[in-house]
């Protein structure tokens, strides 16, 4: 009997922490429940009086995130600590942390699950406090969009990543193609891809995370948005991903699935290591994160960038990265407003993000010095301004979550027979609609 | 317990009187309670409290990130068995622990024979058997995640090289690979440790019982058949019920190396527990709810079995 108590100890004892702190949780969303979340009483430059400061964010953003604390943490009072969780138990750990009120002054969110956690009350309203400042309607539109409920906003860009193709430009001189030249069609994007691949050995033309819906997302929504179609309606309740343009653009996938140029692990690609065999040069072409090349240029000297284009042309980018605001259990807003308003000011777009060859969050700053220098950063902030941020509340539950609905319909349609899109479209437009 | 223990003081002074008599008495049932007292907190703390805190989850609307929005009984069950993967997961978890069990205690049960008997090599092949168990389960997961990846891994380019399979070997990327290769990988786990629990019971057989039984002709099978195995039959059943709660419960292997894919065809409940409280759907309430039935069946489970074995020992 032992046996049996010890293991079912085990399975709740991992619910005890969320349990007790949910309990607590109760009474404050009760006192909440008429009036919205707490106003934060914030003024444009916020206050910097040497308070300690903790912010929480997700490891994909690491670099980013520590390179912007260092240079705050270098010129201001207040002292931000920065606490990097592994993408995986990100929301596990927010949602750990918001039931027992104990969430860290300043936190990033996934910008597609923003809006899910502003109608959850975890951020701090900042409407106000945003409408004070210099710059606010060079913001980026779609970050704001995703943090605003009824009205009042709640999150600013924290660090902006886009989606773009990059290409390996010696595998394409090798393959006989214009390294200067990145795909402007999918049709070419698969020619390439599969020129890419005649060259053999270790390398294949193009590489995706097939079974990875946030990979997905980000790579293939584009992609849809370039054929002049949506992935969803205005109010993220209904999924579109049935009509044309998707279809060919599962058409083109499934093509360079069955002709062998799709790299090994593609289908089992959970995620974990979808940037990888790009990264070590054994991929021809394929949609990447812009925030990664910094990275890609030092593993393989100058990649190409093109903008993610459709099946006929035209380009479109996925708006992602993070968003970040104050928690509704900080004590210290003012503080903790001083590090988002600082976020906004040029010296961290242009000297930090721009420097490291990172989107900039405020269309006013694309062009810098740093984008002048490098034609291909320009081009991923004009694309960036060009992008867009789908946005629906049960976001993740119905495209990132694993086995998600949005995953069995890519799955299906590339790996699988195909024809089922109807049904599976009517499954991910069940899971928004609820 | 403790309590019935003192209240019947085995040696009774013979001249007491009874006042003094009812504060032995006392003075016992306190001393048993001070002996009982940190265990009993243990269990209420790590267990009853818990348990009863799932309980009260599973009744009531309770998503992640909003706390207890009040009692909602018993819909989070209706949610819990009506989600799209439940029955799949059941039907999954089922065959897993089939498939587990028979190979860990048939392939245990087979090293430890082999161990057992001393020879020069016994040492080390002990050894290697047993050097597995001492790696956490989700380390080894990590080892095989990165030996079966069609990127880096080394398995399928040996496999191609001794001619074994004719192009590359997708190990997680079909739904039968996929249970497979996590197979082999608790296997390869845990064999060790269910060879140390059957050879310690294999050790508690006297030598007069197995001399006894050759001297009446019995061949080696016989010997097995008839003495080593019903003498074995406690160590048996702790291996069982080890196993196949283990196995019922079993997460790490399958997050790490498979995420319930592809497909979803190898999600476990535990798995689906957590998809459910913290992937998407963020509902604290149903996955309680699945918890506590997962409770239930482990509860029943391991009753049966103890029980079934206890028969068996009493025939």
């Amino acid at each position: 009997m032992a046996t049996h108590r010890r293991a079912s100890a085990r399975l709740v004892a991992s619910f005890l922490a969320a349990g007790l702190a949910s309990t607590a949780l109760a009474a404050c969303s009760a006192s909440d429940a008429n009036g919205g979340t707490q106003e934060a009483e914030v003024t444009a430059e916020g206050v910097d009086d040497g308070t300690e400061l903790t912010l929480w964010t997700r490891a994909p953003l690491e670099q980013q995130a520590n390179l912007l604390v260092e240079a705050y943490n270098a010129s201001h009072e207040n002292q931000v600590e920065l606490t990097v969780v592994p993408n995986d138990d990100y929301v596990a750990k927010v949602g750990a942390a918001a039931g027992s009120d104990s969430l860290p002054d300043l936190f990033a969110a996934d910008i597609v699950y923003v809006p899910n956690w502003v109608q959850q009350g975890l951020f701090a309203d900042v409407t106000d406090a945003v409408g004070e400042l210099d710059h606010a309607d060079q913001i980026n539109k779609g970050h704001l969009e995703g943090g605003t409920l009824d009205g009042r906003q709640h999150v600013l860009p924290f660090v902006l990543d886009v989606s773009v193709m990059f290409y390996n430009k010696d595998l394409y001189e090798q393959a006989g193609l214009d390294p200067e030249q990145g795909p402007t069609t999918l049709a070419e994007f698969s020619d390439h891809a599969k020129a890419v691949d005649g060259l053999g050995g270790d390398v294949s033309g193009t590489y995706f995370g097939g079974n990875c819906g946030g990979c997905l997302v980000f790579t293939w929504f584009p992609q849809v948005w370039a054929g002049g179609e949506d992935v969803m309606n205005a109010e993220g309740t209904e999924s579109l991903l049935a009509g044309d343009a998707a279809q060919e653009v599962y058409g083109v996938w499934q093509d360079l699935v069955q002709s062998g140029a799709v790299g090994e692990g593609s289908k089992e690609e959970t995620g974990a290591t979808w940037t990888g065999p790009f990264l070590e040069g054994e991929v021809g072409v394929m949609p990447f994160p812009a925030t990664m090349l910094a990275t890609a240029d030092e593993a393989l000297g100058e990649v190409g960038v093109a903008p993610i284009p459709g099946p006929d042309g035209g380009a479109s980018t996925f708006v992602g990265g993070d968003g970040i605001g104050i928690s509704k259990d900080s004590e210290q807003a003012d503080q903790a407003w001083n590090f988002m308003s600082w976020l906004m000011s040029e010296e961290a777009q242009v000297e930090v993000l721009a420097k490291n060859g990172d989107v900039v969050s405020r269309g006013d700053l694309a062009e810098n010095e740093y984008s002048a220098k490098d034609p291909r950063v320009l081009a991923v902030n004009e694309i960036a301004s060009e992008g867009r941020t789908p946005l629906a509340i049960n976001f993740q539950q119905a495209f990132n979550a694993p086995g998600s609905p949005w995953v069995t319909m890519v799955r299906n349609e590339v790996f699988g027979e195909g024809g089922a899109v109807e049904t599976d479209n009517e499954e991910i437009t069940a899971v928004l609609a609820q | 317990m403790p309590a019935n223990l003192s209240v019947r003081p085995s040696v009774r002074p013979v001249r007491t009187t009874r006042p003094a008599l009812a504060a032995v008495a006392r003075r016992r049932a306190l001393h048993g309670w001070a002996y009982a007292a940190p265990t009993a907190v243990l269990v209420i703390g790590l267990f009853v409290i818990p348990v009863l805190l799932v309980g009260q989850m599973s009744l009531s609307d309770w998503p992640l990130l909003s706390g207890n929005q009040g009692v909602n009984a018993p819909q989070n069950y209706l949610d819990a068995v009506g989600h799209r993967y439940f029955w799949d997961s059941v039907v999954f978890t089922v065959k897993y622990t089939v498939i587990a069990t028979v190979l860990l205690i048939g392939l245990g049960l087979g090293f430890a024979l082999l161990v057992q008997e001393s020879s020069r090599w016994t040492a080390v092949l002990r050894t290697s058997i047993l050097v597995p168990s001492a790696l956490g389960l989700a380390s080894a997961s990590l080892l095989f995640y990165a030996l079966y990846s069609p990127q880096v891994g080394p398995l399928s380019p040996v496999l191609q090289t001794l001619g074994l399979a004719d192009g590359p070997v997708t190990f997680l990327g079909t739904p039968d690979s996929a249970l497979w290769s996590t197979v082999f990988l608790v296997v390869w786990r845990f064999a060790g440790f269910y060879m140390l629990l059957l050879m310690v019971g294999l050790q508690g057989i006297p030598h007069e019982v197995l001399e006894a039984a050759r001297m009446d002709g019995a061949n080696r099978w016989q010997t097995f058949v008839s003495v080593t195995l019903p003498l074995l039959r406690p160590s048996l059943a702790l291996c069982t019920v080890l196993c196949v709660t283990g196995s019922l419960l079993a997460f790490d292997q399958f997050y790490i190396l498979t995420k319930g894919g592809p497909d979803n065809s190898t999600l476990t409940v535990v798995q689906l527990i957590y998809n459910v409280a913290f992937q998407g759907q963020n509902d604290l309430g149903v996955a309680a709810a699945l918890s506590i039935v997962v409770l239930v069946v482990l509860v029943v489970v391991n009753v049966a079995q103890l029980r079934a074995m206890r028969t068996g020992r009493e025939d």
